[in-house]
């Protein structure tokens, strides 16, 4: 469903990547490997839409993204490195905020907070919160969205081990159901994904 | 889940997130406020105390405390959204960003213009403006500080990507905020001459309608290219 | 107009089309500034009241009017680099932003000595001088702007999209400060400019303006193709370009 065609990223003088091609289907996992300053996170911004790329083009549906950018973010889902939690609130209002400006309606967030191991901290501002905790506060949403297509930078940063394969397991469920997930992490897999593509990004000088 | 298209959700989720967070920091709303009367008693100090004197320039300083006081709240209107990546949030959500914007400059002006409007009666004492002119300030502020904030905004989706953004800022939004100076100024003028001032509150108006509907596009697409 | 632009967008192109253009308007501004000048400062008659010191319209007026003109096509290259998204566009608005802002300078700093034996100052808050004043701050924020960007793509798009917004403010600017100033103070300065002009004195000053947007267009060029080069450098054509030099 998701196409790169012959993307490629300049930036500061510096060919980060040229003439990319893949595809992403239906059930399909894809890790984006390669040193730092190779660019995984150039690209997943490219494939979020974020920025431009300097040639080529991102196709969704066979539809090119720059085009139909408002339908595409509906089957997007994009967390990056920053990861739009905004720490003078609580996890239950940043998660409500979250669900209104995606046009959800809300459902009772408690007990998803706490199958993420959030209880007892609904309320206090996520600037409380360890590094871990703040990053579960962010990956909630992949729990309450309805988003195709995920985009994650980095999501395991900060996780604990069982975060981690919490984390997996919901990945499995979401390509079982039809998702497709884009992804860098330095980490490798733990949890074996039949579907998982990897694609390496070489540093260039 | 089930997940509807409400303009008007998006619209109120983003105001009551910004305003929520205004309120739980005070010093976002009260400092504004506390810079405006420290210009204000700056001039008496500097020119004189004489009435007649400062009720002549009262317009005047009461306006150029008005710019510099919202340039105060400009620089953090994008940039904490920036720094967490809740702007990303923002453009990858399904809404259009313009009336995200829209929101979010609607939020600033309630928390930054509308409480010098509110405390007018107060500078206007301290001034010696007369009460016929009172009506006219607080018409001029009404009309003219929500202007102040869509065209600062501009600026500061212009800038928020940059390290030492604020500074800049006021520079690429000042000079645009001219016409509003003058047309607001001189509608305060010409009212302490107990003359028709309704000309000039039009063309504020005019300007404040052209602002509601081009700048969103402009902030947005300013916003756009930081984020890029 | 897509159609019309298309070949332009490849950078190779518009520095073949900056190399063409080059020479015309190179050999336009030096025909008709020499013969501007000497016209203008040696042969036309003296103003009946101003006597010679009037002859400061001959740089004053061009450099006035080429100071809004630039910018204006500053603000078309800024919207075609925008909405037909032309990175060629977004160098051709740095390129001319700061040959703007300096005969902006030029018209304020002869404005100002022309002040000096007219009004006895030399700087008065005159409409034409205040607006023209305003517009150096907008280009100077234009320019301040781009260099704030460490990324040129982003300092590109920025830049035009400020100096769009710009251009919307200018004549509201333009008109807001000339209804202030005759709100302020009598006409007696606006006076003299518009008196008729006779056609001794008109004639020059045509040529004249002829020749600061020729110099304009020149300076423009010589930029552009800078920019285009440095953006695209790491391409074989520049490449080859420069191994033929």
């Amino acid at each position: 469903m998701l196409h790169i065609k012959s993307v490629t990223c300049i930036k500061q003088d510096r060919c980060l990547f040229a003439d990319l091609n893949f595809s992403l289907n239906n059930g399909q996992i894809m890790q984006l490997a390669g040193p730092n300053g190779a660019g995984k996170t150039s690209l997943l911004r490219i494939v979020a839409g974020f920025s431009a790329p300097d040639e080529g083009a991102i196709l969704y549906q066979e539809l090119p993204i720059s085009k139909y950018y408002e339908e595409y973010a509906r089957e997007l889902l994009f967390i990056g490195h920053k990861t739009g939690v905004n720490t003078q609130l609580s996890a239950v209002e940043n998660v409500s905020h979250w669900l209104q400006i995606n046009g959800y309606s809300e459902p009772e967030l408690y007990p998803i907070l706490a199958k993420l191991g959030l209880v007892g901290l609904e309320d206090v501002p996520v600037r409380m919160l360890s590094a871990g905790q703040q990053r579960r506060v962010a990956l909630v949403r992949l729990w309450l969205s309805d988003a195709k297509l995920w985009v994650l930078d980095e999501p395991f940063t900060a996780l604990d081990k069982s975060g981690v394969a919490f984390l997996q397991q919901r990945f499995t469920e979401h390509l079982q159901s039809g998702g497709a997930i884009l992804l860098t992490t330095h980490q490798d897999l733990t949890t074996h994904f039949s579907n998982l593509q990897t694609v390496t990004l070489e540093y260039r000088h | 889940m089930t997940r509807q298209h409400s303009y008007w959700l998006l619209f109120s989720a983003v105001f009551t997130k910004d305003v929520k967070l205004a309120f739980r920091q005070r010093a976002e709303i009260v400092n504004p406020i506390l810079f405006f009367l420290i210009v204000i008693s700056l001039f008496p100090l500097a020119i004189g105390p004489e009435p007649g004197l400062l009720a002549r320039m009262a317009p005047g300083i009461i306006w150029v405390a008005a710019l510099l006081s919202t340039m105060l709240g400009l620089d953090k209107l994008f940039r904490d959204d920036f720094n967490d990546g809740s702007l990303e949030q923002l453009i990858a959500s399904s809404y259009p960003l313009s009336l995200t914007v829209l929101a979010k400059v609607a939020a600033h002006w309630v928390v930054t213009g509308l409480p010098l409007v509110l405390m007018t009666p107060l500078f206007a004492l301290l001034l010696n403006l007369e009460s016929s002119a009172l009506t006219a300030t607080v018409l001029t502020l009404l009309l003219g500080t929500p202007l102040l904030s869509f065209i600062g905004a501009i600026g500061a989706g212009l800038t928020v990507g940059l390290q030492k953004g604020g500074i800049l800022m006021s520079l690429l939004v000042l000079p645009l905020y001219i016409p509003v100076l003058i047309f607001a100024t001189s509608a305060i003028d010409t009212s302490t001459m107990s003359l028709d001032y309704s000309g000039q509150l039009a063309i504020l108006g005019a300007m404040l309608l052209i602002a509601i509907i081009s700048a969103p596009i402009a902030i947005s697409s300013a916003l756009k290219v930081s984020v890029s | 107009m897509w159609k019309w632009l298309h070949p332009y967008a490849k950078a190779e192109r518009a520095y073949q089309l900056c190399n063409t253009l080059l020479p015309y308007f190179a050999v336009v501004t030096v025909v008709s500034m020499i013969v501007g000048w000497v016209w203008g400062l040696g042969f036309a008659p003296a103003d009946y009241q101003q006597k010679d010191s009037y002859r400061i319209i001959f740089i004053h007026v061009p450099s006035a009017i080429l100071s809004m003109g630039a910018y204006s096509s500053m603000a078309i290259a800024a919207v075609v680099a925008l909405v037909w998204q032309l990175r060629n566009a977004e160098l051709a608005v740095i390129a001319i932003a700061p040959v703007g802002a300096c005969i902006t300078a030029i018209a304020l700093i002869t404005g100002a000595a022309w002040g000096k034996p007219m009004w006895g100052a030399w700087w008065v808050w005159d409409a034409r001088l205040t607006s023209e004043l305003i517009l150096l701050f907008l280009y100077l924020g234009v320019l301040s702007l781009y260099h704030a960007f460490e990324d040129k793509k982003s300092a590109g798009r920025a830049a035009s999209i400020l100096a769009i917004v710009g251009v919307i403010n200018l004549p509201i600017i333009h008109y807001s400060v000339e209804w202030w100033n005759t709100l302020h103070q009598g006409a007696s300065i606006t006076k003299l400019d518009t008196k008729a002009i006779d056609p001794s004195m008109f004639w020059p000053l045509m040529v004249n303006i002829l020749a600061f947007a020729a110099f304009v267009g020149t300076v423009t060029l010589i930029r552009l193709k800078n920019e285009i080069l440095q953006r695209e450098k790491h391409r074989p054509w520049v490449r080859s370009l420069l191994n033929k030099g």
